[in-house]
């Protein structure tokens, strides 16, 4: 089959592998319909996230047609049903899976011994990503294996495009999650840093748990054109000073909610000198993640404020302040999505035209195109906000 | 040496394996910002180590602390350009090569002994040169955002109903779960007196 493989720093092919076979009881195979690149691919494009492997298949946004099942999901799936793969995988019976907390699964990553070293205690394994994290084969591919696939899968339904649903393996959930984890209750203002895929859908989601204003900070045209285009108020970077912009729109209090949309790869600006030197520290690796939107929600927030970080962040941020933290009485909510806790309620939203995703593609290519767009999107070249790939 | 390495990290057996490799996402531009990364290395360690010998094939014994600074800076240029932010790189190169020249310059005057070392290291420096600029501009053209036009992507809400009308839709059904609250109200908070 083909597949798009990471061979190293910037470097993806569209390489010919061999057929992922069933391993276990309960694994499936998965005909790979449509898939995508997310925002996180592009740290492991740029090698920000440690124990790669040369050969790793990349990609954890995909949906298709079951095509194998093994014995002990059968009870569940079968050949031809149509699903959607969450990017987490999830045993379902764990006392983390009981509570709700997929991404945090303690028996999936088949690597554990890795995530204890790494994190002190291991967490649910994940598609095309780190070996941390089970170094599983992703689904930029035109199959996948699917480990745990009869806890590891979204049914959904015929007559609803690809374009509509692929998202809820990953962003739909992600941005959902962003808000609810930030509480956002009626009336609030909830800020926004980064207008990326998740944070367009962090957006939409506060807009439909009723946050009263919500303002989209990003410094490309396009990004915030999509992001007015849901009612958010906008900031420019580049051009405007976010701190005051903020105390402008909320008399000076700052927002309730802050939504951290970005991660590891805050935008290195002449104007930000933090940017300048977290940039320079993490080229020589002292320090893997560029915290500087943390930093500014951080000042901005109200005090009692929430902070949600939804963008992924790699290791070690240097300079975060917890002096202004702890005196301003912030609450901060982070986690990888939980995605199988949102997802039901989430496609009964799609189904009932609350919500849209495709609106956030723009581009769709074959799979083949595959390592050019990771470069247009990374390049944020040809306004690329989302690609979808076709096997 | 790669974490992978140390900690022995391995695919597991059933993992589908290459068969055919296809074309890469890396440029020929890419390729040659980062050879030119790695001779920055090269070259800064080498005059980092060995000023007295590059001082003396080239005639120029008393600029050992300078040749050491260069060192410096040519391993200070090789990490961005070995980086995601090449142009960074190659620009700081293209600077440091404007420098070389203008030392080797100096070395090329007719009683130095070494004239014909430097004259070749001259020719050599600005070979490096034009490759450093043929690199940098092919890099600047690959990974601007100035590919295909901007688009404006205002009639995208992706909410079918509007955004004003879409305002709090899913709080007639989605209440916060407790796990997630982070706000509370007085109410909540002080206990229920008795009537």
């Amino acid at each position: 089959m083909r597949a798009l493989v990471w061979h190293g720093k910037e470097d993806i092919r569209c390489d010919s592998v061999t057929d992922p076979q069933i391993e276990d009881d309960r694994d499936a195979i998965i005909k790979i319909t449509s898939c995508a690149i997310c925002g996180s691919d592009l740290h492991l494009f740029h090698n920000l996230i440690p124990a790669m492997l040369p050969g790793d298949i990349m990609g954890h946004e995909s949906m298709g047609e079951v095509v194998e099942v093994g014995a002990a999901a059968k009870a569940k799936l079968k050949k031809g049903d149509r699903v959607v793969i969450p990017f987490t995988i999830q045993c379902g019976e764990c006392e983390q899976c009981q509570r709700g907390n997929f991404s945090l699964c303690q028996r999936t990553n088949r690597k554990g011994n890795l995530g204890d070293k790494a994190f002190g205690h291991r967490t649910a394994g994940l598609f095309g990503y780190t070996h941390l994290t089970g170094g599983y084969p992703g689904g930029q591919a035109e199959y996948l294996r699917v480990p745990f696939a009869d806890t590891t899968h979204i049914k959904v339904p015929d007559g609803i495009d690809d374009e509509k649903l692929l998202f809820l393996s990953d962003i739909l959930p992600t941005g959902w999650q962003a808000a609810v984890q930030a509480d956002i209750q009626p009336g609030d203002t909830v800020a926004v840093w980064g207008c990326g895929p998740v944070g367009q859908m962090t957006i939409r989601s506060a807009i439909l748990l009723g946050a009263e204003q919500i303002i989209a900070i990003d410094h490309l045209p396009e990004r915030l054109s999509m992001a007015a285009a849901a009612g958010a108020v906008t900031i420019n970077f580049e051009t405007e000073s976010v701190i005051e912009r903020l105390n402008e729109l909320t008399g000076g209090e700052g927002p309730h909610k802050c939504i951290d949309a970005v991660g590891s790869e805050s935008h290195v600006n002449m104007g930000q000198p933090d940017t300048l030197l977290d940039r320079a520290k993490q080229m020589v690796m002292l320090e893997n993640d560029r915290p500087h939107v943390l930093r500014e929600m951080i000042y901005a927030c109200r005090p009692g404020g929430v902070i949600s970080i939804i963008g992924v962040y790699t290791g070690l941020a240097d300079k975060i302040p917890m002096g202004q933290s702890m005196n301003k009485g912030l609450t901060f909510r982070m986690a990888q999505a939980h995605v199988p806790r949102w997802t039901d309620d989430l496609l009964r939203r799609i189904e009932d035209d609350q919500i849209d995703p495709s609106f956030v593609i723009t581009h769709k290519v074959d799979l083949s195109d595959g390592p050019e767009m990771y470069r247009t999107f990374r390049d944020k070249a040809d306004s690329c906000i989302k690609v979808m790939l076709k096997p | 040496m790669p974490i992978t390495n140390t900690t022995q990290i391995a695919r597991s057996k059933g993992d589908p394996r290459i068969v055919r490799k296809g074309p890469s996402s890396l440029t020929g531009s890419d390729r040659l910002a980062r050879a030119l990364g790695w001779f920055s290395i090269g070259l800064g360690l080498t005059e980092l180590m060995a000023p007295g010998f590059i001082a003396r094939t080239l005639g120029l014994e008393s600029k050992e602390g300078l040749i050491r600074a260069y060192g410096a800076r040519e391993l200070a240029s090789a990490v961005p350009t070995l980086s995601v932010d090449k142009p960074v790189g190659l620009a700081s190169r293209i600077a440091g090569d404007v420098l070389d020249l203008a030392t080797l310059s100096s070395a090329l005057r007719p009683g130095n002994a070494k004239r014909d070392n430097a004259a070749i290291a001259f020719a050599l420096v600005i070979g490096v040169t034009l490759l450093d600029l043929v690199a940098f501009a092919e890099v600047k053209a690959s990974h601007g955002r100035e590919r295909g036009t901007q688009r404006d992507y205002s009639d995208r809400s992706g909410l079918p109903r509007g955004p004003q009308a879409s305002r709090g839709l899913a709080r007639r059904d989605f209440d916060t779960p407790p796990d997630y609250r982070a706000e509370g109200s007085v109410a909540d908070a002080v206990p229920a007196t008795a009537p």
